[in-house]
């Protein structure tokens, strides 16, 4: 196969004060007729930085410092702005990663893909509209001719993402670049996303670039893998061989963070129960615009038992009702219906003074470490607040929040800085601090590493596990990622619509699952499918 | 300290405004060294121009008295007003715009329907009716200006307290604990305060408008050297003598634009994120 | 339809905005020193109790406060603006021959505003950091720190006085008997210092943020998408920027909307023009309760209808509203 777009030597320089100088750093790729190629790594990997960079809409302030990128014989870097433009969205196109932002919110869809069309053809308005619609047809989306008259708000995320791939195959482009197409939707669309653009570059030929960071993904589509950290490319090669016979260690270590989608086997389990959640419902009621008033049914009856020291496993996508089940247990919610009851007192129906003695025994960890902190106050001070709040004296609170820094792998001396001077996984670390300083009988996790990059994510989860044995927790761990949960919890419960679907021992219901749902839910799950060659 | 002001002074409007604004402060404070008799008193013949006489530098007005004596002893006026009116409204509206936000509901409701009667009032037809029911002395203006001007503020407030009651941070203090007061006082509020001080300024601005305005139709306090009584005094000489109305409206002009500059000036410096805009 | 329905509703919930104005600023001059009795007694250069109260009963002035109040929103509801003792007419026909210079005045100022404030604001962003944007931003600064009546003193002395070339004050010329497109030429002279005075602050406040807006739109996605499509940039502003960056700058006109009104008392005052602001003022200088209740009603009524209509602007430029 040849080579359709070269990327020889490429550095891109970052403007004074970011954290290191070069975004990147003597990348070199190529990316073949007909193929997928994968471009994986963590934050700040470059992978993004990359893509942009071929499409020269690189950032202000950050600009290329070497290297050239060949394409159809010209180097992209060197072309004047007008021809530049010319090939992007007809030779080049780009799909973004929040198609909710990326399409604009007062123009149709119709009008959106039609711009391209009229940006590069001189095909009259008929024609236009004749294509438009034959290219939502081909990206599947179910009556095409009211998603063309459709604004983006009147679509759901897996529909504006197919029309976004619409508008980037409109021309038939040689290259497609995808950044994280699919990271921002639920996990049933992002297998049909997937599988639209591999069948898409399948049958048009178009050399596809497609960056994740997922490697489940990888596994899914890729033909050709590209391996980032820091700005420099640490290996690349063919996706089995990558896969199977890693040969750099950034890649190994990545690829043995992944979690399996096998549960370990079952640890024995107690008898007694920590947590009864018994026929709990709650309706949202949201005023709409005027005086209507919109009811969603966000829990419907949910009945689940939490046995002492075990992890109870929540899984579902978004709109299932998880983080809303979540918040009942700790009362940031009440249910409207039905009972939560930890020791024979019903947690959801206590006085708000009640409460506060109640709920020190169920504790949460969240899940943004950028937004979970109050940025304004020192690390320790939001460790000790909550044993302040109980009445124990402040010296006390503090020297427990000291020896809890140290419980979760953080410095102690650290107790004196503030929340931005410390990474995404430590903040996690003190949100984790800050639930364990109540001395809680029950954690909740509300997709506590959800926001965390692959390997930072290990690490977390590996602390939990260490925590739960020695503090002898128990534990609802509350995620969409069905193999965070497969590694952690002893039981799993499949949530859809507010309503429990499936529910039982974690390794049953990976290995055999009964509800449709569930079926559907493991299948989407993106890995490798066959043994490539 | 010096850090923020070093990050301050990295817009050169701003530190033009900071001067500016200090060059005013200076007039007020040092009003009573230059010009130590009363400036309403007769000081030389009336309506002499500007660089005229080496006293009477700034000139005369219709009555015969120092210009430029107005000017410096206006600026205490007009810098205290408008301190003391935009203490007061940001006052208000971050309580009313705190509870408001912070318990939603019915607070949220009655507050939505207040700010929405005065802003659908002209305020300055409110400010006119203030006036005449309680009188133009120095406070009632003062205070009649900050009711007046609490509105903003509070809508302001109420929307940063509405983002930020829902974030993680806000609802992990309830999870462990931490009451309404504590949540609101010392979470929320520090969070909360940026833009609604450099919202101040704005206040600030306005609130030394709106007093001149009033002056200038002559419903402020008369017994006082203001720039707006000055206006409006030299608007029945404007044929002949029109510097008496130039004179304090440029002294407006920088008082306020200083302010502005400097209200700016503290956006940019709080949110460097946002600095080229 | 639905955004007229929308927009209807809106309107219908500031009827009771509407109830707390009158009623609030009813009971606020209730504490006024003196009433239009006072004031008409002492213009007819005094006299004694027994007259007052005469001309209190007649007024209904010596009924208690409740009565008084209710009786107000009674006629009010059949659109009776009562009687204003210092003018001796009803007052809703005297507030109906100042109404016009008001909205034409009004109306000139806030096109003239909106317009070049928007062209500016444009420029300014399109430009952001380089000297045309530096000016523009600084001019921005200096209007809205310009006071309003200074500015319209200043012009009367640089055009109408030492240029001569526009009237000093007033609406028209008076006496000169003019009609048709004459009159419309001349009242649009004798309008240009007061539009321009009164358009300032509010030029320097739609300049500054629709600069803001622009620069802010352009840092969102769907702008990175057009620009991937390879739209050329000065489409990418026109036809995906724009429309965007308007809708802070529409909403504000509704928020600014009583500000102005408060503003054309001053300007209104300045030029010497038959208009509301300045029937207001001459109100408030002699008690005449009805007339400026009267007044407050009819702004109160001008400001709903301006926000009911940039609702309908809004609702037309953003399909999420619906």
């Amino acid at each position: 196969m040849s080579t359709t777009l070269a990327i020889e030597n490429l550095s891109v320089a970052l403007p004074q004060g970011a954290d290191r100088a070069l975004a990147l750093e003597g990348v070199s790729l190529t990316l073949r007729q007909e193929e997928i190629l994968c471009v994986v790594g963590e934050s700040g990997s470059g992978k993004s930085m990359t893509a942009n960079a071929i499409m020269r809409l690189l950032p202000i302030g950050v600009g290329v410092a070497g290297g050239a990128i060949r394409f159809e014989g010209r180097d992209l870097l060197a072309l004047p702005e007008a021809e530049m433009r010319h090939l992007r969205g007809s030779r080049i196109a780009m799909v973004f990663q929040e198609p909710m932002t990326a399409l604009n919110p007062l123009r149709s869809i119709g009008d959106q893909i039609g711009e391209t069309f009229r940006t590069h053809t001189s095909l009259g308005r008929a024609e236009i509209e004749r294509r438009v619609l034959g290219h939502l047809e081909e990206v599947r989306l179910p009556d095409p001719r009211s998603a063309a008259r459709a604004y983006p708000h009147e679509l759901s995320g897996g529909q504006r993402q197919r029309a976004m791939i619409a508008m980037a195959l409109a021309l038939e482009p040689t290259v497609l670049i995808a950044d994280e197409p699919t990271t921002a939707l639920d996990v049933t669309t992002q297998a049909q996303i997937l599988h639209l653009i591999r069948d898409l570059q399948r049958k048009k030929g178009t050399a596809v670039l497609f960056i994740t960071h997922d490697f489940g993904v990888v596994g899914e589509i890729a033909d050709r893998v590209a391996v980032m950290q820091n700005g420099r490319l640490v290996e690349e090669g063919r996706a089995a061989d990558v896969l199977d016979r890693p040969s750099h260690a950034y890649t190994r270590m990545l690829l043995a963070a992944v979690p399996p989608l096998a549960a370990p086997p079952a640890r024995p389990v107690s008898a007694e129960t920590a947590l009864n959640i018994d026929g709990v419902s709650k309706t949202y009621q949201t005023r709409g615009s005027g005086l209507r008033k919109r009811s969603t049914l966000a829990l419907d009856n949910v009945t689940l038992s939490l046995p002492k020291g075990s992890t109870l496993g929540i899984v579902g996508e978004s709109g299932s009702g998880k983080s809303t089940l979540a918040k009942c247990l700790v009362r940031l919610l009440t249910p409207d219906t039905g009972a939560i009851r930890m020791n024979d007192v019903d947690l959801a129906h206590l006085s708000r003074r009640e409460a506060k003695q109640a709920t020190a025994r169920i504790q949460m960890v969240f899940q943004d470490p950028y937004g979970s902190l109050n940025p304004r106050r020192r690390a320790g001070e939001l460790v000790a607040q909550g044993p302040i709040a109980h009445g124990i004296a402040p010296e006390d609170a503090r020297a427990r929040a000291k020896s809890l820094f140290a419980l979760v792998g953080l410095d102690p001396t650290a107790t004196e800085r503030f929340p931005h001077e410390f990474s995404g996984g430590q903040r996690q670390r003190i949100g984790l601090a800050r639930a364990l300083a109540l001395e809680p009988q029950i954690l909740v996790a509300d997709e506590p590493v959800s926001s965390l990059d692959v390997s930072v994510q290990a690490q977390v989860l590996e602390l939990l596990k260490q925590l739960r044995a020695r503090l002898g927790l128990s534990m609802v761990f509350i995620t969409h990622d069905l193999r965070v949960a497969a590694q952690i919890c002893d039981r799993v419960a499949v949530m859809k619509d507010g309503r429990v679907v499936e529910e039982g021992l974690a390794a049953d219901v990976f290995s055999a699952p009964r509800h449709a749902y569930t079926q559907a839910l493991i299948e989407a799950i993106p890995r490798r499918r066959q043994p490539l060659f | 300290m010096t850090g923020f002001f070093r990050l301050y002074a990295r817009s050169p409007s701003a530190l033009v405004g900071l001067v500016l604004l200090l060059l005013v402060i200076a007039m007020a404070l040092t009003a009573g060294l230059f010009f130590p008799k009363n400036p309403l008193a007769l000081a030389g013949p009336p309506l002499l121009w500007p660089f005229q006489d080496a006293h009477l530098w700034l000139g005369t007005d219709n009555s015969g008295r120092d210009i430029a004596a107005q000017i410096f002893h206006g600026a205490r006026i007009s810098l205290l007003i408008g301190l003391a009116a935009m203490a007061l409204a940001i006052t208000i509206g971050i309580i009313l715009g705190a509870l408001a936000g912070f318990y939603g509901g019915i607070a949220d409701d009655i507050l939505m329907r207040i700010t929405e009667a005065f802003q659908t009032l002209p305020n300055f037809l409110l400010l006119l009716m203030l006036v005449a029911v309680f009188g133009s002395t120095l406070t009632t203006v003062t205070i009649a200006i900050g009711l007046v001007s609490w509105q903003a503020p509070a809508r302001l407030t109420r929307a940063e307290f509405l983002s930020l009651r829902t974030r993680e941070f806000i609802q992990a203090g309830r999870t462990i604990g931490l009451g309404d007061a504590t949540l609101i006082f010392r979470e929320i509020l520090p969070n909360a305060l940026p833009p609604v001080i450099v919202y101040a300024s704005v206040v600030m601005a306005v609130a030394i408008l709106l007093e001149s305005a009033l002056a200038f139709l002559n419903l402020s306090d008369p017994n006082v050297a203001s720039w707006g009584n000055l206006i409006g005094l030299g608007r029945a000489v404007l044929r002949t003598a029109w510097y008496v109305s130039a004179i304090p409206g440029i002294a407006i002009l920088i008082t306020v634009l200083a302010v502005s500059l400097v209200g700016q000036g503290l956006n940019d410096a709080l949110n460097p994120r946002l600095r080229g805009r | 339809m639905r955004v007229l329905a929308l927009a209807g509703r809106r309107l219908l919930s500031s009827l009771p905005t509407l109830l707390i104005i009158l009623v609030g600023l009813f009971l606020l001059l209730q504490l006024a020193p003196g009433d239009t009795v006072d004031a008409l007694v002492a213009q007819m250069g005094g006299g004694d109790q027994k007259l007052t109260e005469e001309l209190r009963r007649f007024y209904g002035l010596d009924a208690p406060v409740a009565v008084q109040l209710s009786r107000y929103l009674w006629r009010l509801v059949q659109f009776d603006l009562g009687h204003s003792a210092i003018y001796g007419k009803p007052v809703a026909s005297v507030i109906l021959e100042r109404l016009p210079a008001t909205l034409l005045l009004m109306g000139s100022a806030l096109s003239l505003a909106f317009f070049a404030g928007i062209v500016l604001g444009i420029l300014a962003a399109r430009k952001v950091n380089q000297w045309p944007d530096t000016l523009i931003s600084t001019l921005g600064l200096v209007f809205y720190a310009t006071p309003s009546f200074w500015f319209g003193l200043m012009g009367i002395v640089v055009f109408a006085i030492k240029l001569a070339w526009l009237p000093p004050g007033g609406f028209e010329t008076v006496g000169a008997g003019y009609v048709g497109l004459a009159r419309v030429l001349d009242i649009a002279r004798y309008l240009v210092l007061p539009t321009l005075t009164l358009a300032l602050i509010f030029l320097a406040i739609y300049l500054r943020i629709m600069r803001a807006s622009m620069l802010e739109v352009l840092t969102l996605d769907f702008v990175r998408t057009a620009r991937a499509k390879g739209v050329a940039e000065q489409a990418v502003i026109v036809r995906h920027v724009l429309r965007n960056a308007l809708l802070p700058v529409v909403t504000l006109i509704g928020l600014q909307a009583g500000t102005m009104l408060g503003g054309s008392v001053v300007v209104e005052s300045v030029f010497a023009l038959p208009g509301l602001g300045r029937l207001a003022y001459e109100s408030v200088v002699q008690r005449d309760l009805n007339t400026l209740l009267g007044i407050v009603f009819v702004s109160a009524l001008l400001v709903i209808a301006v926000n009911f209509i940039v609702d309908l602007l809004y609702a037309r430029l953003d399909p999420r509203i619906a």
